[in-house]
């Protein structure tokens, strides 16, 4: 009898421990959960995703029929081609890199250099500048934007690349804070030893920044490139706002998407589908506002996640 | 030595000197010339911007005539109460997820913060005018029918909004996660195994150790998760003042007291949620 209970005891034991692990936290049903989460949660996040692609391949016939849901019954890419009209994707997308490219270019570059300066040397009022780089993270872009929208128009360049390129070139450009908080924490954590080498032999500070310091922080300088590259193409209200009609970006023609296909399709009375501007056509568009985003991030992702850890907010 | 220090003093300057220029040319100047307008009624005319002082008469004018702002204001506080704090318990859960000793971590990492990248207020809304940003298929459920059936009720209302906005406000938290993530990872490890040593408990673990040491990094994500959802182009409250901004009957000048009210509300929101967690974080320790 003891021994039968002590038998039926161990095997209990074991399969206890099977699933639920000696700590906790190696155990089978503990893996399936966290799995399971992970996995459920990933879905949400990508749903909308997996819908746009899918509804973009659907034709007219497809969106109709109530029984196709998730795989459409042909291939159909009626729908990216009325999209791609509507964009006027191969211009759009050129404009869109020149408004985007130039700027986050500008803001590295002079993310670096106020990185730089603040991580290595002491002056006076380092500290309250410190405090007011990051003070104007916090500071809506609205509350600047009617004087600078003045400002800009006195010197004439509203509509033009210079009013994105203005601000960024003196690091006042979208989040430029975080960027410069990036180069402080790269900067800070290089040894110095290099730099003094050089000084001993006579080097200016210059030189040594823009051959010893400037190789050196590649990787923050792809981070801040790529973070502002994708903040400054999703801007849209500045982008608005400062460009008028003269510029247009991918996500702005998608904000107009639906007024810009009336004006090339009009509706034709009486007719139902053909011309009619559908769910399919709207997804094509977003796809093809989102894609060269997701193309870049797919070959990059690597520095985003990166990124985020350089920064050094989670502190050193 | 002394010219050395100075040298050294002056280079650096000149190093900061292209922000410190930027932040007196385009943010300081149009800081205090915003501030400025909002006291005054601007007229745009053939020989520039005429100005005449009405005193506080733009912010009484938004508090007591313009009805639109302050129920966007209400409507913006009451949803930012709601989400912000799902936004930082959601990522906070992902993040000790994601370091579990799990394969493919940094699959389901470029798929969290993969909303980072898209996210533009035109891919946003198109999402949501297509209802996709909701909980697949949820109308069918009995609760949601129950829930639409009378929407006035407090929590019924939040409910619904949490219901209708879920992805969206799960997609707020990609930058979150990688802060909370990497925090996690840089925790020593030899805390955990003393503790289990001493008989802790991976519950007892989480809050008593992981959570407080943690307490940065949600003072952090907090400020960041406000001021981007605050300044997000969807907004219901910028669209007001950019609206009010090309009016002819309010113009600049009552657009720039808007947006200071709205520059005050965040920096408020801010210094509330920062107090709170420092005075908590006090409590635990005394």
């Amino acid at each position: 009898m003891q021994t039968k209970t002590q038998q039926v005891n161990k095997y209990y034991l074991k399969t206890k421990r099977m699933f639920l692990g000696m700590q906790g936290t190696d155990g089978l049903l503990y893996k399936l959960l966290i799995y399971g989460l992970l996995v459920g949660i990933g879905f949400v996040y990508l749903y909308p995703l997996l819908y746009m692609g899918v509804y973009s391949f659907k034709s007219l016939d497809d969106l109709l029929n109530p029984l196709v849901n998730w795989i459409p019954t042909q291939f159909y890419t009626g729908n990216y081609e009325q999209a791609n009209k509507v964009l006027n994707f191969f211009s759009t997308l050129m404009e869109t890199l020149y408004v985007t490219v130039l700027p986050a270019l500008a803001q590295t570059a002079v993310a670096a250099v106020v990185g730089y300066g603040l991580a290595r040397f002491d002056f006076r009022g380092k500290k309250i500048m410190f405090v007011l780089v990051l003070a104007t993270f916090i500071i809506p872009p609205q509350v600047t934007l009617i004087p600078r929208y003045i400002f800009f128009n006195e010197l004439n360049i509203l509509g033009s690349l210079s009013a994105f390129l203005l601000p960024a070139t003196f690091g006042q450009g979208l989040n430029s804070a975080i960027f410069i908080l990036i180069f402080y924490q790269f900067f800070r954590a290089v040894p110095k030893a290099l730099e003094e080498a050089a000084q001993l032999d006579g080097a200016g500070h210059f030189r040594i920044f823009f051959t010893i310091a400037l190789p050196m922080a590649l990787p923050a300088i792809i981070i801040s490139f790529l973070f502002s590259f994708v903040w400054y193409w999703n801007e849209t209200y500045l982008a608005a706002i400062y460009f008028g009609d003269a510029l247009t970006t991918l996500p702005l023609q998608l904000q107009k998407f639906v007024a810009t296909y009336q004006q090339m399709f009009p509706a034709e009375m009486g007719v139902s589908g053909g011309n009619q501007l559908n769910e399919g056509i709207k997804m094509a568009g977003t796809v093809l506002s989102i894609l060269p985003l997701l193309i870049v991030y797919f070959i990059t992702q690597r520095w985003f996640v990166e990124g985020v850890d350089r920064s050094g907010i989670t502190g050193e | 030595m002394k010219r050395l220090g100075n040298n050294r003093n002056l280079t650096g300057l000149l190093f900061v000197s292209p922000w410190i220029i930027g932040f007196l040319v385009f943010t300081a100047f149009p800081l205090l010339y915003s501030l400025f307008l909002s006291f005054q009624e601007v007229k745009i005319t053939t020989d520039g911007i005429k100005t005449n002082f009405v005193s506080f008469g733009n912010y009484e004018y938004a508090f007591s005539v313009d009805g639109t702002f302050v129920d966007r204001v209400l409507k913006y506080l009451e949803e930012m109460v709601i989400s912000v704090p799902i936004i930082i318990v959601f990522s906070l859960i992902i993040a000790l997820l994601l370091n579990q000793k799990i394969k493919f971590r940094g699959l389901f990492r470029t798929i969290f913060f993969l909303p980072v990248i898209i996210a533009s207020g035109p891919v946003i809304k198109e999402l949501i005018d297509q209802g996709i940003t909701t909980i697949p298929s949820i109308e069918q459920y009995a609760i949601y029918q129950a829930l639409s059936d009378n929407p006035d009720g407090f929590f019924n209302g939040i409910l619904l909004y949490l219901i209708k906005n879920l992805i969206v406000i799960l997609w707020y938290s990609g930058v979150q996660i990688l802060i909370f993530l990497a925090a996690l990872q840089k925790m020593d490890k030899q805390i955990f195994e003393a503790a289990k040593i001493d008989g802790a408990s991976n519950w007892e673990f989480f809050w008593k150790i992981t959570l407080p040491s943690l307490t940065p990094m949600i003072i952090v994500n907090l400020i960041y998760t406000i001021v981007t959802y605050s300044v997000f182009s969807l907004n219901p409250i910028i669209e007001h003042i950019q609206k009010n901004m090309f009016k002819v009957n309010t113009g600049y000048g009552y657009a720039s007291a808007l947006s200071w009210i709205y520059f005050l509300i965040i920096a408020a929101a801010l210094a509330i949620a920062v107090g709170v967690m420092t005075v908590k974080r006090k409590k635990k320790y005394t």
